[in-house]
């Protein structure tokens, strides 16, 4: 009896896994045709970009030809498709390197400062969230939303050139823009070996303490900024949950107990927001790597939004496609990932 | 005065008119307990009236150009807000510089929340592969992080306002699809349609007359939370250079105009990024609040 109950739940499990596949594929082919789209109805010709404007007749045909563009729409889409899941990206008008490269070398500066904010953000945002729960309407509690509201209302990359003025240009407290002062640059570019493409990491590995410090201070403003609108959202979030949840029975009975009320709060009720917060988190977490585009650019930080907004001033199609892929794909596989959790762990979701 | 109040009151309403007026003065009242709503409400009328009246209101011209007063700081006569690097007044040009926002995210709901309305009414009442078809597009857009694809859109349509809002249009119809689903969903089998049905209604008919009424209050209230997010989009656009372009004075644009000063004179950036502030916080309060309200189930909390 027990063993038939496992099978089937192991059955079902593996039938939503399953399921989640389908989905995941068919929302990564629809990503895939959305930027193939885009990209053909670009006004700028791929092949006069790469030959230039005195290419013969000839040399535009043989380029056609290379590119593909001779071959059928439903051809080159499916051709588009097998080169991304071999992790070929195109070509970059401007520098003539594969995209792909381009952004493996980019990415790991914004997944540093994305992960950071994340992680200060949840650091802030969910014991401001539960506090606000605990004691709705009060002082606390309309503090919490309206500080939420602002991180909600303020342009991120006006909030940098504030941020920028006053802790850097008044105050003096953190490092400027980029990602270490010029000093340091150049021994991180030649000198360290670059373990991760993480600055903070990479400057601990080699045991460049001095150089950590700098890193620090150079990060820490916009992986604040960041950090905020991301507790904005967790700790909007964090407080609906719990006060779902300190309504409910389970948390009266606990009371009546006499259990204390920290040990029903932050132990009984935060146990069970515990998976739809993980799934808030998650998407809070995809929404800054997004939200890094505009910061990027504010900071001079050499992450992949950088890298998009650098190529869309020179209309490089091909890395700001390629971009919108890689971003789009971490959107696809966080939401997924925050589905599994939500499943693996939430045992109502198995019903 | 009170005789309207007493009309609007009236328990037995004598006709449709006065039984809506009478549920929007009870919605009315109710908003007006929560301060933070009633302050939205203020900034959102008055960014209206500022829109309407910029010429009047404006001491300047936005556009002309003095070289003789160029960054001047707060508080120089004539130019409370100082200038900028052209010596145009920047109280002026945000005065003028709403009409733009305004327009843009007029635009903007005027057409995202009905594509999204109609695609979920349709998907929800028809179900089956309709749904399934409809639903699963919804998703890779919502899949898509908007800004980033509003940028990739901007980049081939070209800069411009134009393109800008039809960019910000195609990424925000995703929620209100669903939106309008899930709400179609609650009512298709409700009594009252099968009774239009059996009276030979067609689907268009049912749909249009009977189950897009019932989504349109969730709908609104994501369209007043939704307004500071087309309006701090709009403004990225601007700011990256990709939607209004000079010299029309749209905020992001301002603020990026003002960014080659920012250590030495700061108020060019800052001033128009206090406006967006102002003006986002102003429409997400009144969202906040308009939810509290309109939405029952999270009125009774």
């Amino acid at each position: 009896m027990a063993n038939s109950s496992t099978s089937s739940r192991v059955g079902l499990f593996a039938r939503q896994t399953g399921n989640t596949l389908v989905t995941l594929l068919v929302t990564f082919i629809g990503l895939l045709a959305v930027t193939f789209v885009i990209s053909r109805v670009v006004p700028i010709d791929p092949v006069t970009s790469i030959l230039g404007e005195r290419a013969t007749a000839a040399q535009i045909e043989a380029a056609r030809t290379q590119l593909g563009l001779d071959e059928p729409m439903w051809k080159q889409f499916a051709i588009y498709i097998g080169n991304t899941l071999q992790g070929d990206l195109g070509t970059s008008i401007r520098t003539r390197e594969p995209v792909a490269e381009a952004i493996a070398h980019v990415f790991p500066a914004t997944l540093e400062l994305a992960t950071l904010a994340t992680i200060l953000g949840v650091i802030i945002g969910v014991p401001a969230g539960v506090m606000a729960a605990t004691k709705p309407g009060s002082i606390l509690d309309q503090a919490v939303r309206l500080v939420g509201l602002m991180g909600y209302s303020m342009p991120i990359f006006w909030l940098g050139l504030m941020g920028l003025l006053l802790f850097y240009g008044h105050l003096g407290w953190v490092g400027g823009p980029g990602r270490l002062d010029v000093a340091f640059q150049m021994e991180m570019d030649f000198e360290l070996t670059q373990y991760t493409g993480m600055i903070l990491l990479d400057t601990a590995l080699n045991n460049r303490w001095d150089m950590f410090a700098n890193a620090f201070s150079h990060i820490i403003l916009p992986a604040g900024l960041l950090a905020y609108i991301s507790m904005a959202y967790i700790s909007r979030m964090t407080r609906s949950f719990m006060m779902n949840e300190l309504g409910q029975e389970y948390i009266t009975t606990a009371r009546v107990k006499g259990m204390p009320e920290r040990r029903v709060i932050w132990v009984h009720a935060l146990k069970n927001v515990m998976v739809p917060l993980i799934t808030v988190i998650a998407l809070s977490y995809a929404y800054l790597l997004e939200g890094a585009v505009l910061t990027e650019t504010i900071f001079a930080w050499p992450g992949l939004g950088s890298y998009i907004t650098d190529a869309l001033l020179v209309a490089d199609m091909p890395a700001v496609l390629g971009g919108t892929v890689v971003v789009g794909m971490a959107y696809i596989g966080l939401n997924m990932f925050s589905d599994l959790l939500y499943r693996l762990f939430d045992p109502r979701a198995r019903v | 005065m009170t005789g309207t109040i007493a009309w609007l009151r009236e328990p037995n309403p004598a006709s449709r008119a006065q039984a809506r007026l009478g549920q929007a003065y009870l919605s009315w009242l109710r908003l007006r307990r929560n301060p933070l709503a009633v302050i939205g409400l203020l900034i959102s009328v008055t960014l209206i009236v500022i829109a309407i009246f910029a010429p009047l209101l404006a001491p300047h011209d936005p556009i002309a150009q003095d070289l003789t007063r160029r960054l001047l700081p707060p508080g120089t006569s004539g130019n409370w807000l100082g200038t900028d690097d052209f010596g145009r007044d920047i109280l002026t040009r945000l005065l003028y510089g709403s009409r733009i926002t305004l327009y843009i995210v007029l635009l903007v709901i005027l057409t995202a929340p009905v594509v999204g309305l109609i695609i979920g009414t349709v998907a929800g009442y028809f179900g089956g592969w309709v749904d399934v078809i409809l639903m699963r597009i919804t998703d890779i857009f919502l899949a898509f992080p908007k800004l980033i694809l509003a940028l990739a859109l901007v980049a081939v349509l070209g800069p411009g306002m134009e393109n800008a809002v039809l960019a910000i249009a195609l990424t925000a119809w995703p929620p209100y699809a669903r939106v309008s689903r899930a709400e179609t969903l609650t009512v298709r089998n409700s009594d009252y349609i099968a009774a239009v049905k059996l009276q030979g209604a067609g689907a268009v008919r049912v749909i249009w007359g009977h189950v897009m009424p019932m989504c349109l209050p969730s709908v609104i209230i994501r369209v007043t939370l939704d307004m500071a997010g087309v309006i701090l989009t709009a403004a990225g656009l601007g700011f990256l250079g990709l939607g209004v372009q000079p010299p029309l004075p749209e905020w992001g644009l301002m603020i990026s105009a003002g960014r080659k000063f920012l250590f030495e004179q700061w108020w060019v950036a800052t001033m128009p990024g206090l406006a967006i502030f102002i003006v986002s916080l102003g429409f997400n309060l009144l969202g906040d609040g308009l939810r509290d309200v309109l939405d029952p189930r999270s009125a009774s909390k």
